[in-house]
């Protein structure tokens, strides 16, 4: 209870944000101060962004027209690696694929992750389980891509031994066509279901409780309170979780990498492993860097519709 | 603030210009200094480093130190070194890398060096040498091992099918029929209820033991599962060899070949490609799930060291023209174009490519050396270790082998045939659907 009478003496206190600040009367000099100590603070930001982000970009952007095997020099081709992506089918079945992984993955994951929040929220509030919720997130992509791979091995994992003693066929989750993009999508669910639960959580603890004393106090039954109160005052937290763990799901890579490498035949090519693939197998860094330039054309894209759509820029408690 | 942010940024100029400095030096004549050289199996390491001891004593100013790199970041990791500069001087080459490497002029010519020191080529396994002579002409290593293909079995599941040892050296194929290499196949399977897979009532989807063990799904070159068999039809993979410009993956022999090898899958007898997923081939073999498995000398090693399995190793079988066929591999040492210490790395090449160091590395029963009297010596050695490697060496012997297919972006080629014989070899697409991969494979050499 220590939390309730906690969030009442301080309602809203980390949503709310301060009335945007007015312009201050202070002087033009006195401004500029601060804007030399603000430069003094973000510089080292700075150099960060623009040596490992801005200039990468550019001149990704720049050999995404090219053609370059790395050893050499990038020689200009215009606009061919783009018209040949048109034509590309491995580019084409890597964009379903991705959208697939993306689809099973987001979905599941944002639903279990808010059953998980409000169960965190209602039911467990010993710090013990939810920090344990939380453990998967903090073992490494690829060991835990590795450790559901020897687990679900279709000979020797554990899982297919105990499918085995039930009597039934045992499954090539990482080998068959069917199987290898669901998987993935699962074990990635499972290391960040705990990690998105969080987010929501967090979100959750910022409805004030005076909303729902009211809407008890109306009779409202919980699913109508559920969806009436908390989905739409969780709306902005539940968007950047989207906008973040979407970006994320479309960059899938390791999990892929270290298990199945895109295949059987196409089946799990996601486009990161295509990019990798075309760069680092081919040596085709021009082409690689004009997918990477397409993906993250898309990925902008995706971003502003959902900040647009949802509107997670605002809150219907202000 | 202005003063401190200049003092960073002439800090970070020193810096920079400094290690200009340091990639700018001249390089050294002299034979002398520190050589970087690098490997990937780590089960021949203490040779080599055994090698590098002795060449350091005998040339006191030059000292080698090795590193070993997994197969798996060895290529980028080495192709990241030639562009950032941090390339070792010398590495372990491959043929299916070096085209590019060379062709990027990445690598150093030896032919002075081979024409200077009077270096005899003659010395290593027939053909080993001229592998490493590029397109244009220049040769870009010296030969240090080879290897070729054989049939590992597990005696004991041999012997429980009633056949002799002597009767797996001597099988005979055919695309057709699969002639006896096909019937022990079929024999060594079992299913769970202990019928053999050429018994009636055999239940093919409830197998215990296979008959042939699977890798994968093979891509283009089929080293270890089905070239031994192709070669014997007088397929090749390309026109001519090396610098072929056409492959031939829409020829009715190779895909006959590989219609009758999926086939095996079908019946039974050969694990379906999406259980090959994870465990590693030769790991079922030691776990007893396969009777037979293809592979190569390289992994002697490995096969022979499981626990409870007895390995024996026999030829490949004889082929519709009546001998055997093995591909032909060799590795070789080469220099990185980028060293600023080639007069030492040439010398330290020579040195591995030497009857000296090669004998060291014979001694360890490990690999086969370039060098015809040292892989007689390496076979003597595998021999103490209670091995026989005859099945490996009769190729050489016979002149069976052929040589590994030298071609120009192998990488692409890699990446059209990978998921093309993957949709073969899981059944979903039958042999010809290769020759749709065959002519995007040869429209990269257009």
């Amino acid at each position: 209870m220590t939390t309730l009478t906690k969030q009442q003496q301080d309602p809203a206190a980390p949503v709310r944000r301060p009335k945007a600040a007015k312009p201050d009367r202070k002087s033009f000099i006195h401004r500029l101060g601060d804007l030399k100590v603000a430069l003094f603070f973000i510089f080292p930001a700075m150099i960060g962004f623009v040596v490992f982000y801005l200039i990468p970009t550019i001149r990704g952007v720049y050999l995404s027209f090219t053609e370059y095997s790395i050893l050499g020099e990038p020689t200009w081709i215009g606009i061919k690696n783009y018209t040949a992506m048109l034509g590309d089918e491995l580019f084409w079945n890597a964009m379903a694929v991705t959208v697939q992984y993306v689809g099973l993955n987001i979905g599941f994951q944002t639903v279990i992750a808010l059953g998980l929040a409000l169960l965190m929220h209602r039911v467990a509030k010993s710090t013990f389980i939810r920090g344990a919720l939380l453990l998967p997130f903090l073992v490494a992509n690829v060991i835990v891509a590795l450790l559901w791979f020897w687990m679900l091995d279709y000979q020797l994992g554990i899982v297919n031994e105990v499918i085995s003693w039930m009597g039934l066929p045992r499954i090539a989750f990482f080998g068959s066509e069917q199987w290898a993009i669901p998987t993935i999508a699962a074990v990635n669910v499972w290391r960040h279901m705990g990690y998105t639960a969080l987010l929501i959580f967090a979100g959750l603890q910022s409805i004030p409780n005076h909303v729902y004393e009211v809407a008890s106090l109306d009779g409202s039954s919980p699913t109508r309170t559920f969806w009436s109160i908390t989905m739409p005052l969780l709306r902005p937290v539940m968007v950047l979780v989207l906008v973040v763990t979407v970006i994320g799901s479309f960059q899938v890579f390791d999990t892929v990498a270290v298990t199945t490498a895109g295949g059987p035949i196409n089946a799990s090519r996601v486009i990161q492993m295509y990019i990798y693939q075309k760069a680092f197998g081919e040596s085709d860094f021009g082409y690689a860097s004009a997918l990477s330039v397409i993906l993250f054309v898309i990925l902008a894209l995706v971003a502003f519709v959902q900040m647009k759509f949802l509107k997670g820029n605002e809150s219907d408690l202000d | 603030m202005k003063k401190s942010i200049g003092a960073i940024a002439a800090a970070a100029a020193i810096a920079v210009s400094l290690s200009a400095c340091g990639g700018s030096a001249p390089a050294s004549t002299e034979a002398k200094g520190e050589i970087n050289y690098w490997l990937w199996d780590a089960n021949q390491l203490p040779a080599y480093q055994k090698c590098a001891d002795d060449f350091t004593k005998a040339n006191p100013d030059i000292k080698v130190k090795i590193t070993q790199r997994g197969w798996d970041d060895y290529w980028t990791t080495l192709t990241n070194g030639f562009v950032a500069g941090t390339a070792p001087d010398v590495f372990t080459d491959h043929l299916a890398k070096y085209p590019e490497f060379a062709s990027k002029k990445q690598l150093l010519s030896l032919d002075d060096a081979v024409k200077n020191d009077k270096l005899d080529l003659d010395i290593y396994n027939k053909g080993l040498a001229d592998l490493w002579v590029a397109e244009d002409g220049k040769r870009y290593g010296l030969p240090k091992d080879w290897d070729t293909v054989a049939m590992f079995y597990n005696k004991k599941l041999v012997k429980d099918a009633g056949y002799t040892e002597e009767q797996l050296k001597n099988l005979d194929w055919n695309p057709q029929d699969g002639g006896s290499y096909e019937k022990a196949i079929a024999h060594l399977t079992v299913d769970k209820k202990g019928k053999r897979g050429d018994e009636a009532g055999f239940d093919k989807n409830n197998v215990a033991v296979y008959g042939l063990g699977l890798e994968d799904g093979s891509a283009g070159m089929g080293q270890t599962q089905w070239s031994f068999l192709t070669a014997t039809t007088g397929w090749t993979h390309t026109d001519k060899n090396p610098w072929g410009k056409e492959f031939n993956y829409d020829d009715p022999k190779f895909q006959e070949t590989i219609a009758w090898w999926t086939g095996l899958v079908e019946k039974g007898y050969m694990p379906k490609l999406e259980t090959t997923v994870g465990t590693e081939i030769q790991d079922s073999f030691g776990a007893g799930k396969a009777a037979i498995n293809t592979s190569g000398s390289w992994m002697i090693g490995q096969y022979t060291s499981y626990k409870g399995v007895e390995t024996g190793i026999a030829p490949t079988p004889k082929g519709p023209n009546g001998k055997r066929a093995s591909m032909f591999n060799g590795l070789a040492d080469s220099i990185w174009a980028g060293t600023k210490n080639p007069a030492a790395s040439v010398k330290w090449v020579e040195y591995l490519a030497s009857a000296e160091c090669q004998d060291v590395v014979a001694s360890k029963g490990v690999v086969f050396p370039a060098i015809t009297t040292s892989s007689e010596k390496a076979a003597e050695a595998f021999k103490a270790k209670g091995t026989d490697v005859s099945a490996f060496t009769t190729h050489v012997k016979e002149g069976t082998t052929f040589m590994f297919p030298i071609a120009d972006k192998a990488a692409k080629v890699e990446g059209i045939m990978k998921p093309a014989m993957d949709a073969v070899v899981s059944g979903k697409k039958p042999a010809s659907s290769l020759s749709e991969a065959n002519e995007k494979v040869n429209a990269l050499f257009k």
